[in-house]
């Protein structure tokens, strides 16, 4: 569980999360909003690479915000990017196994963690190839797996879909519908596709212009008039 | 296969070439170890530095003060000089964590500007009193008083062929030691800072110490191809490390192939064999910077990897168009079919 208290990021004149207040309980939880609505701020402040005006984010009880952005991996922290980043030097297996060696768990597991990890994602292609030579789709699948390796308590998926064709999303949202139940963390998943969102996370929360506007279960927060509004950018009723 | 052509670098080359050409291999053997740290933070890291000449002005000039200062085995001297080195190394690696491109690679030539211009007003110590160690006539090419001995080699290797023999193996090891940091676990840290850092970061690793890692292990290796240059040549003269052969490195070192160890030696061959020869044919040496131009401009146009990854790759596409071409012209369908 997160618990997010009063967080406010500024960027100069710019606010991108302004004030924002929101727990999220466990499983798959979804953050939507517009672009610009500051859903990248809050992964990136929770990574450690924006430090927050005022605010505290708070998981299982631990401070998060207290910890070097590089030791937040070993308490267990994970995240994929918006533009995929897996290492193009290393091999499949290694791409997988310099996150484990890097967020301190043990050597002994470490080969039967990380062929879990590449079984999970259902990458079938030898452990040895270089990643260079593989295709979007294979590189966001091996995103994940880096992501989900060693059962990290909290998991920060960036638009994982972005730029991926239909059929290959549906393969992608069977494996983001399973990782709560493999790794036991809490997972959240930033995405514009709402069928995506609908049918991984059980709740959701909405941001627009840095302000939470929303969140509850997923099916009425994505009928709510001020979700509607925000997105659509339908006329003022009031 | 690897054996086998150390095997042939260490008893051929001795056999085949006069000492005047073996010194040269030497030389190469050193500036490839030199090029080596190049090749380590570019094309593993991502760091541009041009200050690795005065790094190795520096490795000369502490190996030179121990070797004269001490009695210590020749081995000693050059691990000493590599840690001493590794520190300078580190100090001269600090920007580099703030600093990123361009702006490192201007802080590190400044750097090694600085350096130039103190090694030139303390010049290097030949046997000397002191710390500067360095004494009017002793030592020289002209050998003006003859009271200070040149810089003693290993007692192994007095003879030019058992010192080419020593700094090769030196050379081997170095290469052996990176390959080992490469292949493990800093080597794939560094290669998730080459990629992107904020990804590196979330995936747990520490890059500023990542990152000072690497400077260190470049200016170690340096450190040591400085005290074997002190050997090699016997003096050492502080015009024999000016600023702009840093740039003159940059330029080698990506001809011959950042993302490749071997490119280092192929660096190390440009920059001190190909001189040679163009001097023993006759052809003015300056024209090299040309060359080195050109010769950039057609490795970055056509192949980003190097001259390491292209010369193999364009000799079999020629090998193969031979073949064909053979297969044609005596009627041979089967061949032509096979080949892609």
């Amino acid at each position: 569980m997160i618990e997010v208290e009063n967080l406010e990021v500024r960027f100069g004149g710019v606010t991108p999360i302004d004030d924002m207040t929101t727990t999220f309980p466990g499983g798959t939880c979804g953050l939507i909003g517009p672009n610009g609505a500051g859903k990248t701020t809050f992964f990136n402040v929770l990574s450690g690479f924006v430090k927050p005006v005022a605010g505290s984010v708070r998981c299982n009880g631990d401070d998060l915000l207290k910890m070097a952005d590089f030791r937040r991996a070993r308490w267990g922290l994970r995240r994929t990017f918006q533009t995929e980043q897996a290492i193009e030097e290393l091999s499949v297996y290694n791409n997988v196994a310099m996150v484990h060696e890097h967020s301190g768990l043990s050597r002994a597991s470490r080969e039967e963690d990380v062929l879990g990890a590449i079984k999970f994602v259902g990458l079938g292609m030898d452990p040895g190839t270089k990643v260079g030579t593989l295709g979007a789709r294979d590189r966001r699948l091996i995103e994940v797996a880096r992501a989900v390796v060693g059962k990290p308590r909290l998991l920060l998926l960036d638009e994982p879909a972005a730029g991926l064709p239909e059929e290959e999303t549906e393969h992608l949202a069977g494996v983001i519908k399973r990782i709560p139940e493999q790794i036991g963390g809490l997972v959240i998943l930033v995405d514009h596709d709402m069928s995506l969102v609908s049918a991984c996370c059980e709740v959701t929360a909405v941001l627009d212009f840095g302000k939470l506007i929303a969140s509850g279960p997923t099916a009425e927060v994505l009928r709510d008039e001020n979700v509607i509004r925000a997105y659509l950018g339908t006329e003022e009723k009031l | 296969m690897i054996t086998a052509l150390l095997l042939l670098v260490l008893f051929g080359l001795p056999v085949l070439f006069s000492n005047f050409w073996v010194q040269v291999c030497t030389l190469v053997a050193v500036y490839s170890i030199v090029a080596l740290g190049l090749n380590l933070l570019m094309g593993r890291v991502g760091l541009v530095s041009l200050g690795q000449i005065a790094v190795l002005a520096l490795a000369a000039w502490v190996g030179a003060r121990l070797l004269f200062a001490t009695g210590l085995p020749f081995p000693v001297v050059l691990i000493m000089t590599g840690l001493v080195t590794m520190v300078l190394g580190t100090i001269i690696g600090l920007p580099a964590l703030r600093l990123s491109g361009l702006y490192l690679a201007l802080v590190t030539l400044m750097l090694a500007g600085a350096i130039t211009v103190v090694l030139a007003s303390t010049d290097f110590p030949n046997g000397g009193e002191g710390f500067l160690g360095h004494q009017e006539g002793g030592t020289g090419a002209t050998a003006g008083s003859g009271q200070a001995e040149p810089i003693r080699r290993p007692a192994i290797a007095e003879t030019p062929d058992g010192y080419f023999r020593y700094t090769v193996i030196a050379t081997a090891l170095m290469f052996l030691l990176v390959l080992a940091h490469i292949r493990g676990k800093p080597g794939r840290a560094w290669a998730a800072i080459h990629q992107s850092e904020p990804a590196a970061l979330a995936a747990g690793v520490n890059v500023t110490l990542y990152k000072l890692w690497a400077f260190a292990l470049a200016a170690f290796i340096t450190g040591v191809a400085g005290g074997l240059l002190g050997g090699a040549v016997g003096v050492l003269f502080n015009f024999q490390f000016p600023t702009e052969e840093s740039i003159v490195l940059l330029a080698v070192v990506l001809m011959g192939g950042i993302y490749s160890l071997w490119g280092a030696i192929i660096a190390g061959a440009f920059m001190q064999l190909l001189p040679e020869l163009l001097n023993d044919w006759g052809v003015a040496a300056d024209l090299l910077t040309i060359l080195f131009g050109v010769g950039i401009l057609q490795v970055l146009l056509t192949a980003p990897a190097g001259l390491v990854d292209q010369v193999p790759r364009d000799m079999g596409r020629l090998g193969r168009l031979i073949w064909r071409l053979a297969g044609r012209a005596f009627k041979r369908p089967a061949d032509t079919a096979r080949s892609p």
